[in-house]
């Protein structure tokens, strides 16, 4: 330790630069790298959070029957348009664990509607763990368990019910296992077509590259919409609605493969002038072998991240498609069909909760924007 | 001179795509098996009106259906003379609506124009709120600025716009008075042009405007935004700032205009969607566009129409691309127009 004239005080050990890395970057330049990119993938909040809320409602899936009160398809010729009912806590001052209160449905000859009246003086309390009607868990397992459902001469409809008197809510949660799997299923086949397509291109280059270059374009440069109605509209109708399901998951998938193609060619053509690239060719690797154990692997995280991102069009999709008759079909239920109810201005005057199953998507899109914002920012972990 | 060039070489290759999408929107169109005529007999003569099934017959060979279908395409495109010598597409005669019993150019007619002016007004509305926003958000970028117009932007992407148009059309109607429905009051339904036809267009074309413009100008403005980030943080920025530039001035001279150029050249990716979104909304809205026309057409197998429908949104696409390619050769002399193949 010197004393400089002007009374600070340098240290006279010499500089070293390894010493200045902090014990943990050190460390980091070890890790492997799903470690870097969970490390700040966690830093962004809202990717985490919606990443979470995805998961969760993923995981809920098989058993939208079990948290369901009603079955999909269950009406109550009673209580058509019936509006959502709260459920309460303490009834008079008193806490008698949730409850609802009965729904007596008059016909009002003025307006021609339903009105309700709720039985404040009886209030219902909530059965768990109640038999219902019968459903299938998991769409393999018998059961008639419900999580909870209404009690003997009261319903409970906490979203309201829709034209045929049909739980809202409950819809909504089955609805889910058709509109969550399409983007799922439409995003395995744009996937598919998108690498194979995109990785011959940049691959070989030449003559194919060209073929598949301008067939990404013309593919691009026509709006997807009227597309997917006339493909979805040569879906002959007497198709069973699990046929039709996936015919229009593929049919999402097969107009979006382009961008990804585009993507991947691009990423190819630097790549494979890479070094390792060219040893393993020399070593005598099938162009098949190099692609897959070579060059995809460097950047399929990048490719997760960017298929995040194009769910949300499939979801939105196929809400379309059924929201305007040519997607799924009346017995199956996705949120889609749902809003078809909720066409016209009426119901959105009158029974605003039949549109509700918009708020599902609005979230789900939404929370599949923030994950793959978040993903793809954490990508490059050596880059921060 | 160079430009001349490029805009024929471009619009060369933009016929060369329409040739292609044809034969793909014909292919499409016959997948569904049978076809509205061949329907049509089945029904008639299940209900024995021989008659029908007379006419239906002579217009399956009028129309050449009873021929291949590699053959039905050429007749089509007109490239095949048909039963009446050429007469196709490229001639201008664009086939025979059989569900409605008229020709196709007789029922597309004037929605033809409307739904231009319903796509041109959309894509002004997006570059008229992008560019503002996307600008004040990057240069005010991690302020409530950049965040609330983030957020808009998100949920503007978020909502099926179909929904958004219903509830617009609602709250519109309610608080605003806006018209509910349809392009232009009925009175003017077929009427010569006038300007209280026009003046009534404009103020129905608010809703729909806004609606099919929302997700695109909430795209386009995240792109702007983070374009002229990365602009923002170059080093010849810094020299301006420290030479003492106005912040206005410095933002306007250079960064805008290098971010500028893909903001342009996005128009390629925004029209097919905002196409597509003007379809949906039309449909919703009933707007007296192309939309209806070919949801109805494709449902009923109506051939010729849905083909042409199909085409004509298509065309409108390219052709706005085509636009914006040699717009960006105009606007940007650094590129270079061979250089825009890879």
């Amino acid at each position: 330790m010197t004393q400089l004239p002007d009374g600070r005080y340098v240290n006279d050990a010499p500089f070293d630069a390894q010493a200045s890395l902090q014990q943990l970057e050190r460390r980091d330049l070890d890790a492997p790298n799903w470690v870097l990119i969970w490390r700040q993938f966690k830093t962004h909040k809202l990717g985490l959070i919606s990443g979470i809320f995805l998961l969760i409602s993923y995981l809920m899936l098989p058993f939208a029957g079990f948290i369901a009160p009603y079955t999909p398809n269950e009406r109550h010729p009673d209580h058509l348009y019936s509006p959502p009912q709260s459920v309460n806590w303490f009834h008079e001052g008193t806490f008698i664990g949730p409850y609802v209160y009965p729904m007596t449905s008059e016909a009002n000859l003025e307006t021609f509607q339903w009105e309700f009246v709720p039985d404040t003086d009886n209030p219902a309390p909530l059965e768990f763990f109640c038999t219902g009607k019968k459903y299938r868990l998991a769409g393999l397992i018998p059961t008639k368990t419900h999580l909870f459902c209404a009690p003997k001469d009261a319903t409970v409809f906490l979203w309201g019910s829709d034209r045929l008197g049909r739980d809202v809510f409950s819809r909504i949660l089955y609805g889910a296992q058709l509109s969550l799997t399409v983007g799922i299923i439409g995003i395995t086949v744009s996937f598919l077509l998108g690498i194979t397509f995109g990785s011959i291109a940049g691959y070989f280059g030449g003559r194919i590259d060209w073929c598949i270059n301008r067939v990404i374009e013309i593919l691009r440069s026509l709006p997807e919409l009227p597309l997917w109605l006339a493909l979805s509209a040569a879906v002959p109708s007497n198709w069973g609605p699990v046929a039709v399901f996936f015919i229009i998951s593929v049919i999402l998938g097969i107009l979006d493969w382009p961008g990804l193609a585009r993507s991947v060619r691009a990423k190819f053509l630097s790549l494979r002038e890479e070094e390792y690239v060219r040893a393993a060719e020399m070593m005598g690797a099938s162009p098949g072998r190099v692609i897959r154990k070579h060059m995809l692997p460097n950047f399929m995280s990048h490719l997760i991240a960017s298929a995040t991102l194009s769910i949300p069009a499939m979801i939105l999709g196929e809400t379309a498609l059924s929201f305007l008759g040519l997607g799924l079909r009346a017995p199956a239920v996705s949120w889609g069909v749902m809003l078809n109810d909720a066409q016209n201005l009426a119901s959105i005057e009158i029974y605003p909760w039949t549109a509700i199953p918009m708020l599902p998507i609005i979230i789900v899109v939404l929370a599949f924007n923030f994950l793959g914002d978040g993903l793809r920012d954490s990508l490059d972990p050596y880059q921060h | 001179m160079e430009i001349l060039r490029y805009a024929v070489y471009r619009f060369g290759t933009m016929l060369l795509t329409l040739l292609v999408v044809s034969v793909m929107v014909f292919a499409i169109i016959n997948l569904p098996p049978g076809d509205y005529l061949s329907n049509q007999i089945a029904e008639l003569r299940a209900s024995g009106q021989s008659a029908g099934v007379a006419k239906a017959e002579f217009l399956r060979s009028e129309y050449s259906l009873d021929r291949p279908l590699y053959q039905q395409y050429l007749i089509w495109v007109g490239f095949m003379p048909g039963p009446h010598g050429f007469s196709g597409l490229i001639q201008g005669n664009y086939g025979w609506s059989f569900e409605f019993d008229q020709p196709v150019a007789d029922i597309v007619g004037d929605t033809l124009w409307l739904t231009v002016l319903v796509n041109l007004a959309a894509v002004l509305f997006v570059y008229l709120v992008a560019l503002p926003l996307g600008v004040i958000a990057a240069a005010r970028s991690r302020t409530w600025v950049d965040y609330t117009s983030a957020f808009v932007g998100y949920l503007g992407l978020a909502t099926p716009n179909f929904l958004l148009a219903l509830i617009l059309f609602y709250y519109g109607h309610k608080y605003f008075d806006l018209p509910i429905g349809g392009l232009m009051d009925p009175i003017y339904e077929g009427e010569p042009m006038s300007w209280d036809k026009v003046k009534s267009i404009l103020i129905h074309l608010i809703v729909p405007t806004f609606v099919i413009g929302t997700s695109g100008a909430a795209a386009m403005m995240q792109r702007l935004r983070a374009n002229l980030l990365d602009e923002l943080g170059k080093p010849y920025v810094e020299t301006a700032v420290a030479k003492g530039m106005a912040p206005a001035r410095m933002l306007t001279k250079y960064p805008l205009r290098m971010a500028f150029n893909p903001f342009v050249a996005d128009i390629g990716n925004l029209l097919p969607s905002m196409v597509s979104g003007s379809v949906l909304v039309s449909v919703v809205l009933g707007l007296q566009t192309i939309g209806p026309t070919l949801l109805t057409a494709l449902k009923t197998q109506d051939l010729f129409l849905s083909a042409f429908v199909l085409m004509f949104v298509a065309l409108l696409t390219l052709i706005g691309t085509m636009i914006s390619d040699v717009l960006l050769v105009l606007l940007d002399p650094r590129i270079r127009y061979e250089g825009r193949e890879t």
